[in-house]
């Protein structure tokens, strides 16, 4: 019996599309045939001290779709916001066809230690915002129209080792809210799995460590590695790597969105090189 | 071009089952295959195990794939004989990068009336015979600069109790322990140790009457559709089983570059009975 990592037909709604791993997504999906429909801020968020993606940047990731012939519909949109989350995907529908796999991706990473007055407050608020509630907003706009379609699919939580572990973790507002994000994605794919098995739908959470992406190789973090050796310390893999590259994200996303694991569901797969396994 | 031209994979419980489509998935990407399997009765076991003729047609299966193997008849539980059946696999083909740790055997009584034969059985199977194929193999996988694989099989009973397999409970957990330790272990060395967890798999080892009356004990003797119900019922996708194929789609996804940074997981292939 052969199966297949073919995607052809499929869309793929993927967030958090303009750079990093969900580029890499979406390049990744694309060559196994799948059309995209790609959302991203491309704006700043306050507590977030590194450049967030730009509208360049989406469009970069549009070019490269379509450097490999298949079809791309980007949008700037806030996955915090339901109501233009939901036009995005709609209109996404409206030229590419129903969804069968969404990747929800966006995130960020709040980092205060150059601010010289932190508001954690705030900074806790944002990441949940954008990496849980946004999470469930993604599902929750797309889930209809895999439902309509009545073919089943697959969903991709993009989770963290800190949705498994809190290594690392210094109480300020950014990492305590990242920390709690990530544990609560794998609870919404716990729900989810379960809820959406009767539609053959799947559901997911991947765990990366580092991955070499502009969040974390970027100058605030770098001052905060190094002024933190102990935290740096406990944040290390198992494996002798420092990060891994969005690819080995994408490909772990590749083999659990085609039909080479369509029996997979409710698993929170690390690509960690170890981390959690320490 | 496959995804593992070049490397060499022992694997064992390799004459039928999930042992077999293992060795045909790994050969299909370029692999060549050192296979054991005991080919013989264990005492306690209630359905028929595999026999030479399934390990023969494993031969012909992967040598018609064009790929070499180095087939033996060796139990695991006899740490000699596995380490003799490695040994030779590897002066014949050369080198060794992976090592699908299969060979198991299933068997059922509640744990007040389970037999010390019963339990020591499994035990000495399900567990130990793990830890004796994977120990021999280490040597050959530190000799690669570039690292390996190991995939142990566990089961969803690795992750959670079953009624009536205390035993094989038991070593399904002891299988996660074994690999959480060979992770750290052998990480500096970059070969990765993980699991997979599978749950009803559609082969000899689910599809006979004694496993059937085993989940179907308020009927006679059940057939396949009373018992399919039951399957379908521990599973959160309304199917009853997966396939072989399925179990190795996930392995080599572990085993292959795609997972050359994932150590020291449990890869459930379930359908989600675990969550369930």
């Amino acid at each position: 019996m052969a199966l297949t990592s073919n995607l052809e037909g499929k869309v793929a709604f993927i967030t958090g599309a303009a750079r990093g791993q969900g580029r890499s997504h979406a390049v990744r999906l694309a060559q196994e045939g799948a059309d995209v429909i790609a959302v991203d801020l491309c704006a700043q968020i306050g507590s977030v001290a590194y450049p967030m993606a730009t509208p360049e940047d989406l469009a970069q990731t549009a070019e490269e779709v379509e450097a490999l012939d298949r079809r791309i519909v980007t949008r700037q949109a806030d996955v915090r916001d339901m109501t233009a989350l939901q036009a995005a995907v709609d209109d996404g529908i409206a030229e590419l066809g129903a969804v069968d796999i969404v990747l929800a991706n966006a995130g960020i990473a709040p980092q205060l230690n150059s601010d010289p007055h932190p508001d954690h407050e705030q900074a806790f608020r944002d990441v949940v915002e954008v990496n849980l509630f946004g999470v469930r907003n993604t599902v929750h706009a797309a889930v209809p129209s895999m439902i309509d379609k009545g073919q089943g699919g697959a969903i991709v939580l993009t989770s963290s080792t800190q949705g498994l572990t809190g290594r690392g973790g210094d109480g300020s507002g950014g990492m305590d809210g990242y920390a709690a994000a990530k544990h609560g994605v794998v609870g919404l794919m716990r729900t989810y799995a379960n809820w959406l098995a009767q539609h053959r739908i799947r559901v997911n959470t991947v765990h990366p460590t580092g991955v070499s992406t502009p969040m974390i190789e970027n100058d605030e973090m770098n001052a905060y590695m190094e002024a933190n050796p102990g935290i740096s310390a406990a944040l290390e893999n198992l494996m002798p790597v420092e990060t891994v590259e969005p690819v080995d994200i994408s490909n772990a996303i590749a083999w659990l969105v085609s039909d080479h694991a369509r029996f997979v569901t409710g698993v929170a797969l690390p690509v960690d090189a170890g981390f959690t396994a320490k | 071009m496959g995804k593992l031209d070049g490397k060499v994979a022992f694997i064992t419980g390799a004459a039928r089952g999930q042992g077999r489509s293992h060795a045909v998935h790994l050969a299909r990407e370029g692999a060549d295959i050192i296979a054991v399997d005991q080919c013989a009765q264990v005492g306690t076991v209630p359905y028929d195990l595999a026999t030479p003729d399934d390990l023969a047609q494993t031969v012909q299966e992967i040598e018609a794939l064009d790929r070499r193997i180095v087939a033996t008849q060796a139990d695991v539980r006899d740490g000699a004989a596995v380490k003799q059946a490695v040994d030779d696999g590897v002066a014949q083909l050369g080198r060794l990068d992976i090592v699908v740790a299969n060979a198991g055997i299933l068997s059922f009584s509640m744990a007040e009336e389970m037999s010390d034969e019963m339990w020591d059985d499994m035990i000495a199977t399900n567990l130990s015979g793990q830890f004796k194929a994977v120990r021999p193999a280490i040597p050959h996988l530190k000799a690669n600069e570039e690292g390996g694989a190991i995939v142990i099989t566990s089961s969803t009973a690795g992750l959670k109790g079953i009624q009536k397999l205390a035993h094989y409970t038991a070593a399904k957990h002891g299988i996660v322990g074994l690999v959480k330790v060979l992770a750290l272990e052998l990480a500096p060395n970059r070969i990765r140790v993980n699991s997979v967890h599978p749950t009803q798999v559609d082969t000899d080892m689910i599809q006979n009457q004694p496993t059937y009356a085993n989940f179907r004990p308020d009927l006679d003797s059940p057939g396949l559709d009373e018992v399919q119900e039951t399957f379908v019922s521990l599973n959160a996708l309304p199917i009853p089983w997966v396939e072989p194929a399925d179990v190795s789609e996930a392995i080599l996804y572990l085993v292959s570059d795609s997972g050359r940074y994932v150590t020291g997981i449990q890869l459930p292939v379930d359908a989600g009975m675990v969550i369930k």
